[in-house]
């Protein structure tokens, strides 16, 4: 098996799935020049038509990623960064989501909108969000957060072939990431479906994005004290795999919900109401929140770096959670 | 023209009578109480709406607006669906998921009825960008109103089009007033077509009281699109006769002599009178309204007929799959 990181794999999702599926094209700014990363050879091998650069018209060009879907083509958006949907919101909010809806059924909508998500590298408040919470309150939207390479290409590839409007939020601290990837075309990851990405007994630990890695070295660490760790990640947001995460908990009795999101309304915030309401009667402790605080991301890196939960932030609440405390050194 | 006019001529009064006489009785099904929600109706503007859209094919794509009634039957949909859909019920043309504002039949090549100001604009040019990619030769028209004109997405959209050259047509029902707020109030020229010049395409202004003149203005921006030269901007001058929205309770804007001026230029007493002109009877015009009359009383028949949805349908359609139904959750009001 190759491998590949986790930027070649939305790059070979891309390729695949443009060769199997006339239909499908790229659009977005500067995508003829590769400026990610993602599109490496498709202009080249698809020509510009398919792979369609665009001026910066945020909200023009995800409304006609919207009218392509609904006449049959399979558009897919890349956005860069992911504050940049924010000038689509309302066709992404009343035109794409909703479409299907208004009119009954009549309308479908099979597109994919792409963004990076672009935190932890000084690039300031406006450059640093991680939208996908709000996304989240949208019924009528699939929102991925794959955590790593493999995910990614298998739930990209997934998106694309999917008639639901999907919205793909990619960890920009996973870019460089490596793993080896099923070399198969149809190596599809069911959106939708979360995945237990380590087994353990005593806390299950509920990451999403760039967190699963931190969670799944904090686990490592905490093996070595006896404290057995379960990874689950959700990989898609919505509709969320609730029954997975209950399940886990039910097993353990303990839960942690770690997510890069600012703390209100974050996903975290949804997945621990939803062990409480489903899981009360298995915990043995309260359910805890690893979030990034509600203040706005700052340039400076010694301001921005203790902000994101990471592996030492979880070890510490697991240690407080099965009351191992005494460790804190 | 080419085609055969008498024919045409009869259809174009069809389709203004229909959507008249339509409205008019959902207006009284209104303010009895049988249709609920807003409504936003057409009244004056059925020359601008039947002649953009007979100047299409039935597979050529439409988007509107809030302001939905006259699209769909400009366009050729069957009423009953239509006024199904303002009762709310199960057999509605979004079976009872739309409502007044959204009146979008698919079957006859729309793809929305959108009621957010300026949000269909880039779908209509993302319609036109799909049918070009598969080298198919529908366009798009979209409709929008002077309002929607000082939106972004008019912007942006217009750009898009004329940069890539899209199949698509910009209609704007210029009515006048942005809800209650006068044109003259919410931008500093006087015509939404000067600013097709900004982008690059022919803006034209047409007499949207006149349905030929707005048939044969829209008919050669088709030809231009099909043929690949890119979109066009037209503006209809027209005039909305009704309020904002119907049974509010109070006149929002007295528009008195102003208003008076434009029912002496009303689409259907104008074209009645071009028709009768050129030797058609009295009596073909009278059984058309008859005819049209019953239509719509045979519409709102089955629209009071037909069965509300059933309240597990609030799961359908928000996915491709129905949502999950929360456990406990209890039907009905």
């Amino acid at each position: 098996m190759p491998r590949r990181t986790f930027l070649e794999a939305i790059r070979d999702a891309q390729y695949e799935e443009m060769k199997r599926d006339d239909r499908v094209f790229i659009m977005g700014e500067d995508l003829s020049c590769n400026l990610f990363g993602t599109a490496t050879g498709l202009a080249d091998t698809f020509g510009l038509e398919r792979v369609r650069d665009t001026p910066i018209s945020e909200a023009g060009f995800v409304g006609a990623a919207a009218g392509a879907s609904m006449v049959g083509a399979r558009p897919i958006v890349d956005l860069t960064i992911a504050s940049f949907i924010y000038p689509a919101l309302d066709q992404v909010f009343s035109i794409i989501a909703k479409s299907r809806y208004l009119y009954g059924g009549q309308a479908r909508l099979p597109l994919v909108l792409r963004a990076a998500m672009f935190y932890g590298n000084a690039n300031a408040a406006q450059h640093s969000d991680r939208p996908y919470p709000m996304l989240m309150t949208m019924p009528g939207l699939t929102v991925i957060v794959p955590s790593g390479p493999c995910d990614m290409k298998g739930l990209m590839k997934s998106a694309i072939r999917s008639d639901d409007p999907v919205i793909s939020l990619e960890d920009g601290t996973l870019w460089t990431t490596k793993e080896e990837i099923p070399d198969d075309e149809d190596f599809l990851i069911p959106l939708g479906q979360a995945d237990v990405k380590l087994e353990g007994s005593d806390v299950t630990v509920v990451a999403i994005g760039g967190a699963v890695r931190h969670a799944l070295n904090a686990a490592k660490t905490l093996n070595k004290e006896g404290i057995s760790i379960e990874v689950v990640d959700p990989r898609t947001l919505a509709p969320l795999d609730r029954e997975t995460i209950v399940r886990s908990v039910c097993k353990t009795g303990r839960a942690i919900c770690v997510d890069p999101a600012h703390r209100t309304c974050s996903a975290a915030s949804e997945i621990a109401a939803t062990i409480v309401e489903e899981a009360f009667e298995y915990l043995r402790a309260p359910v805890i929140r690893l979030t990034t605080p509600d203040t706005h991301i700052p340039f400076s890196p010694p301001l921005e770096k203790g902000l994101y939960p990471s592996k030492e932030s979880i070890i510490r609440a697991v240690r407080k959670l099965v009351g191992n405390a005494a460790l804190e050194s | 023209m080419q085609e055969n006019l008498q024919d045409l001529s009869i259809e174009f009064l069809r389709r203004m009578m229909r959507i008249r006489n339509f409205e008019n009785r959902a207006e009284m099904l209104h303010a009895e109480g049988e249709i609920p929600g807003a409504l936003h109706t057409t009244p004056g503007q059925e020359g601008a709406v039947v002649g953009a859209c007979m100047a299409l094919r039935t597979d050529d794509y439409m988007i509107g607006t809030h302001r939905s009634h006259g699209h769909p039957i400009a366009k050729g949909a069957n009423l009953k669906g239509l006024m199904a859909e303002l009762f709310a019920k199960k057999t509605g043309v979004c079976q009872g998921k739309g409502g007044s504002m959204h009146l979008s039949d698919f079957s006859v090549g729309s793809l929305g009825e959108t009621s957010i100001v300026g949000s269909g604009l880039p779908v209509a040019t993302g319609a036109a960008l799909g049918t070009k990619l598969a080298g198919k030769d529908n366009v798009a028209l979209c409709f929008f109103g002077d309002g929607a004109s000082n939106e972004g997405t008019f912007h942006e959209s217009l750009n898009l089009a004329a940069v890539w050259k899209l199949p698509v047509i910009f209609f704007c029902e210029n009515n006048g007033y942005g809800a209650t707020t006068p044109v003259s109030e919410a931008m500093a020229i006087e015509h939404v077509a000067d600013r097709a010049a900004a982008y690059g395409m022919p803006g034209y202004i047409v007499d949207g009281q006149d349905i030929r003149v707005v048939y044969q203005a829209v008919k050669e921006a088709v030809a231009r699109a099909r043929r690949g030269a890119g979109p066009t901007l037209i503006e209809a001058k027209t005039y909305r006769y009704a309020d904002h929205a119907v049974n509010m309770g109070r006149v929002l804007r007295d528009r008195g002599a102003e208003l008076d001026q434009w029912l002496k230029r009303d689409p259907i007493l104008l074209f009645e009178q071009v028709l009768l002109n050129e030797g058609v009877g009295n009596d073909v015009i009278a059984e058309l309204h008859a005819e049209v009359e019953a239509e719509v009383e045979e519409a709102i028949s089955f629209a009071k007929s037909s069965p509300y949805p059933d309240p597990l349908e609030a799961f359908d359609h928000t996915y491709i799959d129905r949502v999950p139904i929360p456990a406990g959750f209890k039907v009905g009001l």
